[in-house]
């Protein structure tokens, strides 16, 4: 029965693991080498210590980058979760209820497939979409809706408002993945919990607070993580939509956005690579920490 | 709206609630107001979902002098298909669509044969490394994609794979490899050992064991991974950005990067309707595909979440 039991082993993992290795490994393993060196892209590699992270301190751009994903790392997890919340309690608990029993609303299987298609569409897309619907004149969706008397709203090329223009792309495309998953999550609850609060007198306000979020309180972390860790990428939304890739006057440049200018426009690969492992251990430090505050004693049902 | 939904049945089934009648009337009320106020939120949030799409699809049949005329939700004075002609002609939607078809198609492939062969004997064998390579795996997903970016690069011009099909798709299925391992091989631990044991005791090779036995006994993992990726590689846009470059790509871009090309061409002419047109078909597949498959899609995304 060992018979050939190591020629097996090692023919099926031989290929996965040479690929994984030259393509990811590799790949990581010499960005944390490159961040100490000022390799360009070509010729010599030369060592310089921790010259490109010392440069990165004092480095505005990088700042303001690193704020406004931090401004994407707060909001976009809070307004999802909210509003992905709602929109799963009113789906399944929402309804009228027959003989004490809760129900979602009427068409809730016709609202959850309207919810989830942007979650189909590759956020390069929907960036593209949306570069139109705030688009700055008369042709674009909001202002064209907007009365005739108004001046057109500039959306994307106002410095003040850019930012929050690309988190309102980020929210609409994810908030239909939560609601699926919340609603997943809610249907695994047992109906006898929510007879045996609105027996008690529970309204369906104390129902979700009471309940459901103590419930559901694995998954909500779960989408958390998921949601900061969109909020450290956002590049295809950033390239694709905002006034000179990362402008007005640097007003959406995120981490990512420096990275790949950096790499591939201004052939830095040396500062790119620092950028990048500063924005591994942020990342690591985020999903950590969101792990560790929000844990709470597990409420099985 | 509300009265459609108040259910009269409450008062006539004997259940549990009549122990509350006392309250039932305040109850109700509440009830109604809740449910009809969920409704207007739902209404309201389907509109802001559906709206940019159907506002897409409508402003692809206008000129573009009537798109710049405002009034985004009328319809076409003139329905004109001449933007579809144009955008299938000269911006090439078509060809970078079934370029992202066949790139998927063969990496995604790629992803599950070697995934599910790796994730099978990392979670059904002992051997010495085992533990090794399933982190080695797993820490992966870990990493954010940005941070090998560069060295990426790098290591595919050094390969000459750059602006190569066969450097994108080994590229999808290597950066696929983690989260696949991770669930497949959660998937294969819970199987039972009593069949594989029998079937050992017949005779059966392993590798026989693997694909006659193991692999239709995974089947429902297998598809909910299979969509899983299939759904994350269509809508990449990064990866390919990186290395579908050089001389000779304009014919090999894909979906995104295409779509993303034309919507800049289109900016400095100020010329919409093309990428209106281009929008649309590039959006109509996935709603037919989502029509169809949408239980399968839902329950295959969310399942990597739920674990």
């Amino acid at each position: 029965m060992r018979h050939g039991k190591y020629p097996f082993i090692i023919g099926f993992l031989v290929v996965p693991v040479a690929l994984y290795c030259t393509f990811v490994v590799a790949a990581y393993l010499q960005a944390f080498q490159l961040s100490f060196t000022g390799w360009s892209g070509f010729g010599r590699i030369t060592y310089i210590g921790f010259e490109n992270f010392h440069k990165l301190w004092n480095d505005d751009l990088f700042w303001q980058s690193l704020r406004h994903n931090l401004f994407l790392l707060i909001l976009l997890p809070v307004v999802t979760v909210a509003v992905a919340l709602v929109i799963a309690f009113l789906l399944n608990v929402g309804g009228s209820s027959r003989g004490g029993q809760t129900r979602g609303v009427r068409g809730s299987k016709a609202y959850r497939i309207i919810f989830f298609f942007p979650q189909l569409l590759a956020l390069a897309i929907v960036a593209v979409i949306f570069q139109r619907v705030f688009g700055p004149d008369k042709s674009g969706m909001l202002n064209g809706l907007f009365p005739a008397s108004w001046n057109p709203w500039l959306f994307l090329a106002d410095e003040r408002w850019a930012m929050t223009c690309i988190l309102i792309v980020l929210i609409w495309q994810a908030v239909g993945f939560y609601v699926v998953l919340f609603s997943a999550g809610m249907g695994s609850i047992p109906a006898e919990i929510y007879e045996a609060a609105a027996l008690d007198g529970a309204s369906r306000i104390t129902l979700f607070f009471r309940v459901t979020i103590p419930l559901l309180w694995g998954t909500i972390q779960v989408a958390w993580v998921y949601l900061g860790i969109a909020a450290f990428d956002a590049f295809a939304v950033v390239n694709i939509m905002s006034v000179d890739r990362g402008g007005p006057n640097g007003a959406t440049s995120v981490l990512s956005l420096m990275i790949w200018r950096n790499t591939f426009e201004f052939s830095q690969v040396g500062y790119a690579s620092a950028i990048g492992v500063v924005l591994f251990f942020l990342t690591l430090t985020f999903a950590a920490l969101t792990l560790r505050v929000t844990r709470r004693e597990s409420l099985e049902a | 709206m509300t009265n459609l939904t108040s259910v009269p049945g409450a008062d006539v089934v004997p259940t549990p609630a009549a122990k509350s009648a006392g309250r039932k009337p305040a109850v109700k009320r509440e009830v109604n107001a809740l449910t009809g106020m969920a409704h207007i939120g739902l209404i309201l949030w389907a509109i802001a979902t559906a709206g940019p799409l159907i506002w897409v699809v409508l402003a692809s049949f206008k000129s573009n002098t009537e798109i710049f005329l405002g009034k985004p939700f009328a319809l076409p004075e003139h329905w004109s298909f001449k933007t579809y002609a144009d955008a299938w002609t000269e911006a090439h939607v078509g060809r970078y669509f079934v370029n992202s078809v066949i790139v998927v198609i063969l990496s995604t492939a790629g992803t599950m044969v070697l995934g599910s062969m790796a994730a099978y004997v990392l979670a059904r064998y002992r051997f010495w490394g085992n533990r090794f390579i399933y982190y080695l795996f797993v820490s992966g997903l870990a990493f954010p994609t940005f941070m090998a970016l560069g060295p990426l690069f790098y290591i595919l011009k050094g390969m000459g794979l750059l602006g190569t099909y066969t450097g994108l798709i080994l590229v999808y299925i290597a950066y696929s490899l983690p989260f696949t391992v991770f669930f497949l091989a959660a998937f294969f631990k819970t199987l039972p050992y009593e069949i594989e044991e029998a079937a050992t005791v017949d005779g059966a090779s392993h590798t026989r064991k693997f694909f006659q036995i193991m692999m239709p006994m995974a089947r429902s993992g297998l598809v909910s991974i299979t969509i899983f990726n299939i759904v994350g590689q269509w809508n990449q846009y990064l990866l390919p950005l990186a290395i579908i470059t050089g001389p000779g790509t304009d014919n090999k871009l894909l979906l995104t990067q295409g779509i993303a090309k034309i919507s800049v061409s289109a900016g400095y002419h100020a010329e919409w309707s093309t990428l209106f047109a281009a929008l649309t078909l590039s959006i109509l597949p996935m709603i037919i595909v989502y029509a169809i498959f949408q239980r399968q899609i839902q329950a295959g995304l969310t399942a990597g979440a739920v674990k």
